[in-house]
């Protein structure tokens, strides 16, 4: 169980976007924003990506990170926000998705 | 994301500061909401909703559609006294998810023994509080029945705005305490906000028991921030 009461910052996903803006790199911002059935993160959570595909936080298990990252330099690129929407992974298909069962709904903007 | 808005949005989280952030889905314009700005009609229902139990959602207000991200500070427990009281209460708050620290300057009773895994503190409530000070997200419970180490921590918690303040003792205790904390310069609408004698009234008789009392009616407090009657806690 996490106690602490104040922010992890070396691993605060928008602490971290924050910092790499101070660098002046550019950056995405994905959020779950509706999440159905068993989703492993709650809406709201976070996953921020660089445009050289470096990222911090999570939007799922694990499972969907690969596929937002590569969404997210898009959107670096294009400046246009994107929803994506994931939901169960068809293993013979190899299609990404989530493994759990659930379905979840994430927004990608770009950071400024 | 606005630039400003993240930095700004940080800035609150850093402090221990509620914020919500409401990104408009269609345009993708956002902008943050802090607790008490006041915002109309059902959007501003919807984000006093995000405040009040911290869960994010998407709602649509007039044709468009809001993503409310609610960011809370972590709600915590301090509690006065490393008394029989806080052995039960500090593994019940922290189960329901509410991490507790305990302060009480007397070595006896501030023991790793008495109180494994707890964060303690076998100091002066002056003197921790100086370092970790008091905010609206911070609920305390104040013990210990001495006015020396109660007073003081319960004077801090009503100016710091706790989201709970409780007392233990009597209601004759209690009237005694009212008139210190007065002469602390504390107000009376102030005072009101303490519950005295402390936890929800369930016939509490073991020390336990008024843990389970406490931690109640901390949860209940915190659950129902915001719909008291403005002014109850200004």
């Amino acid at each position: 169980m996490d106690e602490s009461i104040y922010l992890d910052e070396a691993r605060d996903p928008l602490i971290i976007a924050e910092g790499w803006m101070k660098d002046g790199k550019d950056v995405a911002i994905a959020t779950v924003v509706e999440t159905w059935g068993s989703a492993p993160r709650p809406v709201g959570s976070h996953l921020v990506i660089d445009a050289e595909g470096n990222f911090h936080g999570s939007v799922s298990g694990g499972c969907v990170e690969g596929a937002v990252v590569t969404e997210a330099i898009d959107v670096i690129g294009s400046g246009k926000a994107k929803m994506l929407e994931f939901g169960v992974a068809d293993e013979t298909a190899w299609q990404v998705g989530l493994s759990c069962g659930g379905r979840i709904k994430v927004y990608v903007e770009r950071l400024g | 994301m606005d630039p400003y808005v993240l930095k700004t949005l940080n800035e609150e989280r850093r402090a221990r500061r509620a914020a919500v952030l409401v990104t408009d889905l269609g345009d993708g314009r956002d902008r943050i909401v802090r607790e008490g700005d006041h915002v109309a009609g059902d959007l501003g229902a919807a984000i006093a909703g995000a405040f009040r139990t911290g869960n994010s959602r998407s709602v649509e207000v007039e044709g468009r559609t809001f993503f409310l991200n609610a960011y809370l500070p972590r709600p915590r427990l301090v509690v006065i006294g490393a008394v029989h009281i806080s052995q039960a209460l500090a593994p019940m708050a922290r189960i329901a998810g509410y991490p507790v620290e305990i302060i009480d300057p007397r070595t006896a009773f501030a023991t790793p023994e008495r109180f494994p895994d707890v964060a303690l503190h076998a100091e002066w409530p002056e003197d921790v509080l100086k370092r970790e000070p008091l905010d609206s997200y911070t609920a305390l419970a104040a013990v210990t029945h001495d006015p020396k180490i109660d007073d003081f921590a319960l004077k801090a918690a009503l100016d710091a705005r706790c989201f709970y303040v409780g007392a233990l003792g009597s209601r004759k205790t209690h009237a005694k305490r009212v008139e210190r904390l007065l002469a602390l310069g504390a107000s009376a609408d102030q005072i009101a906000c303490i519950h005295a004698p402390i936890g929800l009234d369930i016939g509490a008789a073991s020390p336990a028991e008024i843990a389970v009392a406490v931690l109640a009616q901390t949860i209940h407090a915190f659950r129902s921030r915001g719909l008291e009657t403005k002014g109850a806690v200004a």
